[in-house]
């Protein structure tokens, strides 16, 4: 009977402060400043908390509050008018996804272009280990720096940027027709960005053009982790440079390329929308629209919200399953994992 | 005789390595034209006579040398109001994710925090997962920051991966800096100011470039959430020309009947120009800030690595 009333006592902040004066009256000094002591790195706690409060409601309203829009994949809702109880429509929108063999191709083929570029991507995603690899055979070191320096900037220019560069390269007056026109290969200009053959092999090459050498750092700073006397060892041994790559540099770098690959693993469906989207024209549609991209041009293309939500929302939960399905490999094998 | 051997072997094996040495050299000779060629490419072009850019003839060096390019983009009013929103949208959400960034990866180390860990994960979480882009962006219009300036900025300001990297950078820290200040009766905002900040600042620099380069960059959210055309930065504008231009040449490839109204179009000086203009406008605040600090893209990344 007792206990409980303490508990009460406890659980109110003001019948607390009270219990410590009636105590203080009981008690020796020593245990009461001791109990204030706390009471006050109690306070201190909150407040720290406090300060960081505003910051935390930031990432509630911008990234835990949008988590409420994928009820919109349950009703049928019109952008200007909010939504009512009575718009409730179930499973619709996602039984629609499938309901005739016309969108069930276009999702098809969305699906085939994610799954093709994601696919290229992930078949590739060794490159960037041989070339920091082979990067680390250029002897003559200011020569090396500007390569890396060189061939890291595309990343740090934008998709709008890269497909301006395309333009500038590729339209009909471009470099290259003139090119192939004063070399008499062809005579009429090609439409290079126009067409609508090989859009999965050019899109991948253009992402390689931007990220090699960014994505060559990881393995470079790697590289230079690997214990120098392996090699020492290996020169002795009369090994040459190639043994060398083979034996010594590319073991040590495959627990970092297998992180890599497991985190693009887990970001398969996510191609993102920027590239796609400046990329996208009238002619190459077709083969160009990835998950992403689809999600948008459904949503502010022809104002289907509703179908649009449903489908990020299928896409947010096969993510997560692959997400978790690459961490569990990477403890499975490396035994540790990355989330 | 196992000298002479030796020796032959040596001989051959160097064989083997000069050529894989003049090989690589080759390749990243061709690497590295690859990646700057095309920059090189659409600056001469913009320097050079309008009438020559326009029928592609400007491949390796610049004929007819001019800056009348430059001087008129200068002149041009949306430009102007692009290239301030632009520099605004970096200046002002670079310190709002740099300032938040290292005090949030402060503050999480302080181990007395109400449910610190707590805090800590949710913020961590979003990294590995969002709503998508339509709930995102009604969000973000029920929040009235559609077609206003600070929807370029607010979003941005608490990056998981950030404060994972300054709070990383602030636990190789020894604990004794803080606890020195306590001492002295220091309250934790002045702790923060007066003594991590000038600590950390390595990491923020890196935080700085890379938050920048993105607000610079960025693309995407102007095509979701604004319409107002006074709001459109650098990027928006330049993608406009491109699509205008893009719209041009298609028009002209389906029809032979607009095809000399779209030739009349290229040939009065500008279609060429101004986009490469505007190409090279945006991209040269990125060319002269990238050299110098790639030291500090690459710390990031690494210890990135380190974490991650």
């Amino acid at each position: 009977m007792k206990e409980v009333h303490f508990q009460i006592l406890n659980g109110c902040p003001l019948l607390r402060e009270l219990s410590i004066l009636s105590k203080l009256s009981l008690s020796g000094q020593g245990g009461v400043s001791m109990k204030i002591f706390q009471n006050k790195k109690k306070w201190n706690s909150i407040k720290l908390f406090l300060f960081v409060l505003p910051f935390i409601a930031l990432v509630l309203v911008f990234s835990y509050y949008p988590l409420y829009g994928w009820v919109y994949a349950f009703f049928d809702y019109k952008p200007p008018k909010p939504f009512s109880i009575n718009d409730f429509v179930g499973l619709k929108w996602f039984k629609s996804l499938v309901e005739n063999p016309i969108k069930i191709n276009q999702l098809v083929q969305v699906l085939k272009n994610t799954f093709a570029m994601s696919g290229i991507t992930l078949a590739t995603s060794w490159l960037p280990m041989i070339f920091a690899v082979f990067m680390n055979e250029l002897r003559f070191i200011p020569f090396r720096k500007f390569v890396q320096t060189v061939t890291t900037l595309p990343n740090f220019i934008s998709w709008v940027l890269v497909y301006s560069v395309a333009y500038s390269l590729f339209n009909s007056t471009g470099m290259a027709n003139t090119l192939l026109q004063s070399l008499g290969i062809t005579t009429e200009p090609i439409l290079f960005l126009q067409s609508s053959t090989n859009v999965w092999l050019t899109m991948w090459l253009w992402l390689t053009w931007k990220n090699l050498g960014w994505s060559a750092i990881m393995y470079i700073a790697a590289i230079s982790g690997i214990d120098d006397e392996m090699y020492q060892a290996a020169r002795v041994d009369g090994a040459s440079r190639m043994q060398m790559i083979w034996y010594i540099t590319i073991p040590s770098l495959l627990p970092t390329y297998f992180v890599l690959l497991m985190l693009s693993i887990a970001n398969f469906l996510s191609n993102g929308m920027e590239q796609y989207y400046v990329f996208q024209n009238a002619f190459n549609k077709e083969t160009i629209q990835v998950l992403d991209l689809y999600v948008y041009n459904t949503a502010m293309g022809s104002g289907s919200y509703s179908v649009s939500v449903a489908i990020s929302m299928l896409k947010s939960v096969v993510s997560l399953i692959l997400l978790f399905f690459a961490n569990s490999m990477s403890k499975l094998i490396r035994g540790e994992s990355f989330l | 005789m196992s000298r002479i051997k030796i020796q032959k072997h040596k001989m051959h094996q160097s064989f083997g390595d000069n050529l894989l040495a003049v090989v690589c050299y080759i390749l990243y000779a061709l690497c590295a034209i690859v990646c700057i060629y095309p920059f090189y490419y659409i600056f001469i072009n913009t320097i050079s006579a309008n009438d020559l850019s326009a029928r592609g003839v400007i491949l390796f060096w610049p004929r007819g040398v001019h800056i009348q390019n430059y001087i008129s983009a200068l002149r041009t009013e949306g430009l102007f109001q692009a290239a301030k929103i632009s520099v605004m949208r970096t200046v002002l959400g670079t310190v709002g994710t740099v300032g938040a960034s290292a005090f949030l990866g402060f503050m999480f180390t302080q181990e007395n925090m109400w449910h610190r860990k707590l805090w800590y994960r949710l913020v961590v979480a979003t990294m590995y997962f969002n709503a998508g882009i339509i709930p995102w962006y009604l969000t973000m219009r029920n929040l009235g920051l559609t077609n206003n300036f600070w929807g370029y900025v607010f979003p941005a300001i608490v990056s998981p991966f950030y404060i994972i990297l300054t709070k990383t950078f602030v636990e190789s820290i020894p604990k004794e800096l803080q606890e020195a200040a306590q001492i002295d009766g220091a309250g934790i905002m002045k702790i923060f100011l007066r003594i991590m900040l000038p600590v950390i600042k390595p990491i923020m620099a890196t935080i700085a470039i890379f938050s920048a380069v993105n607000q610079w960059n960025a693309f995407q959210d102007t095509l979701l959430l604004v319409t107002d055309t006074k709001l459109y930065p650098l990027q928006f504008i330049l993608y406009q020309y491109l699509n205008q231009a893009s719209s041009l040449s298609s028009l002209a490839k389906n029809t032979s009947s607009t095809a000399s109204l779209a030739a009349a179009v290229a040939t009065t000086q500008t279609a060429t120009s101004v986009r490469m203009t505007v190409t090279i406008i945006v991209v040269l605040p990125i060319m002269l800030i990238y050299p110098i600090f790639q030291k500090y893209f690459v710390k990031g990344i690494m210890v990135g690595a380190v974490k991650g």
